[in-house]
């Protein structure tokens, strides 16, 4: 008999030990969702079930308006920020060396990296000091920028395990640079692509301490809109608020893994 | 593109064989360009820089026939695979010279050279079906409709895919990638078609049929082929000539008979086939080796009128169906092995024997 190699769902705490993450994950999330329904102002005392603060917070107009900003920064901002990464990734991965690759690689990396309050403050002094005033369009800059490492990231994981000998088929079979990159590349990229969009929709839409800095008055986006209400007072009208972010983020990620499911092929 | 179209290529299924052309020793192609298909002159390729570059050919010449079966065979990292991209355009050569059809073609891209490349890992395109695999090519020459499903419909016929025309290459066994690529690479009939070990991901039996299958497909095409291979036993059975090669240089170029039978160097003789390599003085040979096949030697319980023949005792009998391997070491040390299906019987280990060589099968050795 062969000994069965060491396996960690093999350990008889490995049940209790995830379960017990899970629900640390979890537990608020659903408290969250719960208290949404809660009929009573004070947001943590149960007084029965209601849909009232779902219905204020959708009549309520300023939340209607930044939950409006969310969507405009985070639809400018995937595309933009997805379009400069698919060239992002070709030139690091396919691209001759050239000088200041590794520079331009470690820059372009720079968001993940960084404390994200330097970021944000270095982004809204950067601002004052060029004199934008675009209102939304300020916000929308700022979530392009931090948003194309995270676009970058599955493209380029992508391209790295793809064998370049696919490519240089094409190439061989008479495809000139152009049909190589739109009949092959492209083709074979096009999960990564979409991965790394919905990354970049779900971090521009769940941005807060950039967007808290760099939004002028009267353009703000719903995390800041949301703190703004929990500052007041909370109510079960922020609860209901979030659960439509947290709704949002989930169906764009289901959408894209409905997008990218590999087509059942007909015999 | 244009150029492309317009360079003559061979029309396929015009030809039924080939055989004539290769066997055809009179052909000089030194002097008649009409049979010079590749002219590699003095070819080396360096990776990498200053002293640590490494050089994968060393100053290769070699020509290559129309509608030849031309194989380069050698050890791994001999340079096999780097020659072939070469050829395709994909690596550009440190010095030296490349004529396809008596053009320089060392500056041109790969898609706007009339090879195509039969990969080592097929390189399907995954995300087409195999019609369309195979159609890749002939749409990026500009031809369109009726014509290409036509070509295509051909192609798969030639090996023999018809029914999986409309299958993902991921639903494919090895051996029916292996195919779609070969019908891929010849559908927009090149000049030249390079094979880059094709055959080593599969099976042996797999490889002996689908060897059969080349060889057909070469003759009806009559598209010259460059195969790439490893293993010796399929050079010899499918090659017009060989080309072997070791670190970087061609060592000896032939056709497979010339190859088995005159081996210039130890390497050779050793690479190609078995070989006894023992010193030349020991049968009056200036050249410090001779080789000999183990098939060739004559081995008998006792001593000839002439007293030709070498004493030894015999080391081990192994009895392998069709033949018995017998190893024998002679008196001062060389071992020599003995292959044949006539040995005599009662051969036991530290039994005394005496070896023949026949005069005509031993092979001098220059290195
Ligand atoms: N792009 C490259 N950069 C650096 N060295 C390389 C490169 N390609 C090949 N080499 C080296 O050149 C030598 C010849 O390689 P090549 O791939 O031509 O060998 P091969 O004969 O095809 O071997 P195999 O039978 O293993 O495929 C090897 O030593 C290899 O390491
Ligand atoms: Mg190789």
């Amino acid at each position: 008999m062969r000994a069965r190699v060491f396996d960690w769902r093999r350990m008889p705490e490995y049940r209790t030990i995830s379960l017990l993450a899970f629900v640390f994950l979890y537990a608020p999330l659903i408290i969250l969702i719960v208290y949404a329904f809660n009929a009573n102002r004070a947001a943590l005392i149960w007084g029965g079930f209601s849909t009232q603060w779902f219905v204020k917070a959708v009549l309520n107009d300023d939340l209607r308006r930044s939950a409006l900003n969310s969507l405009i920064v985070a639809a400018i901002a995937t595309p933009v920020s997805t379009l400069v990464a698919i060239p992002a990734a070709l030139a690091f991965e396919r691209g001759r060396f050239f000088p200041g690759r590794s520079t331009g690689e470690a820059l372009i990396g720079m968001p993940l990296v960084a404390p994200e309050i330097v970021t944000a403050i270095a982004t809204l002094i950067f601002f004052e000091a060029i004199g934008l005033r675009a209102g939304v369009g300020n916000i929308a800059i700022a979530h392009i920028v931090f948003c194309i490492p995270f676009a970058l990231l599955p493209i380029r994981a992508r391209l790295r395990e793809m064998p370049r000998d696919i490519e240089d088929a094409a190439r061989d079979l008479y495809a000139d640079s152009w049909a190589v990159f739109s009949r092959v590349t492209l083709p074979l990229l096009m999960p990564a692509i979409v991965a790394g969009a919905t990354l970049a929709f779900v971090v521009s839409l769940d941005d807060f301490l950039i967007t808290f800095m760099v939004a002028p008055a009267g353009a703000t986006t719903l995390p800041v809109y949301l703190y703004g209400m929990l500052r007041v007072g909370v109510t079960p009208e922020a609860n209901a608020a979030a659960t439509i972010l947290l709704v949002i983020s989930i169906a764009a990620v289901v959408l894209s893994s409905v997008l990218v499911r590999p087509r059942t092929v007909k015999a | 593109m244009q150029s492309l179209q317009t360079v003559a290529r061979p029309e396929i299924n015009l030809r039924v064989g080939s055989e004539g052309q290769s066997q055809d020793q009179s052909l000089d192609i030194e002097t008649d360009s009409s049979v010079r298909l590749v002219q590699v002159q003095g070819v080396t390729k360096a990776f990498g820089v200053g002293p640590t570059a490494l050089k994968a050919l060393d100053n290769v010449s070699l020509t290559i026939r129309t509608n030849e079966f031309f194989t380069l065979l050698g050890p791994s990292g001999c340079g096999k695979t780097t020659l072939l991209r070469l050829l395709a355009g994909f690596e550009h050569p440190t010095e030296g010279a490349i004529l396809l059809d008596n053009k320089h073609v060392v500056n041109d891209p790969p898609n706007k050279r009339p090879v195509n490349t039969v990969f080592q890992s097929y390189a399907l395109f995954p995300h087409m079906s195999v019609e369309q695999n195979v159609a890749f090519g002939l749409e990026r020459l500009g031809q369109r409709g009726p014509e290409v499903a036509e070509r295509v419909a051909a192609m798969l016929k030639l090996v023999r895919l018809e029914a999986l025309a409309k299958r993902r290459p991921s639903q494919l066994s090895g051996g029916q990638q292996q195919r779609v690529a070969l019908a891929r690479a010849l559908a927009p009939q090149p000049r030249l078609l390079l094979l880059d070990e094709p055959l080593s991901a599969l099976d042996l039996k797999l490889r002996r049929g689908m060897q059969v299958e080349l060889k057909r497909i070469q003759r009806e095409t009559g598209i010259t082929f460059v195969l790439v291979t490893h293993d010796q036993e399929e050079a010899l059975s499918m090659s017009d000539r060989i080309a072997v090669m070791d670190h970087g240089r061609v060592l000896q170029l032939g056709r497979p008979s010339d190859i088995y039978e005159r081996p210039n160097c130890r390497f050779v003789a050793d690479f190609i086939g078995e070989a006894n390599v023992l010193p030349g003085s020991l049968f009056g040979f200036k050249a410090p080796y001779v080789a000999i096949r183990p098939e060739r030697v004559l081995l008998s319980m006792k001593q000839d009128p002439e007293n030709s023949g070498l004493p030894g005792h015999v080391v081990e009998v192994v009895y392998l169906g069709a033949t018995t391997s017998c190893t024998v070491a002679l008196q001062g040390g060389p071992l020599v092995k003995v292959e044949r299906s006539d040995l005599p019987t009662g051969l036991v280990p530290d039994r005394p024997v005496i070896c023949r060589f026949p005069h005509d099968a031993l092979l001098p050795l220059e290195s």
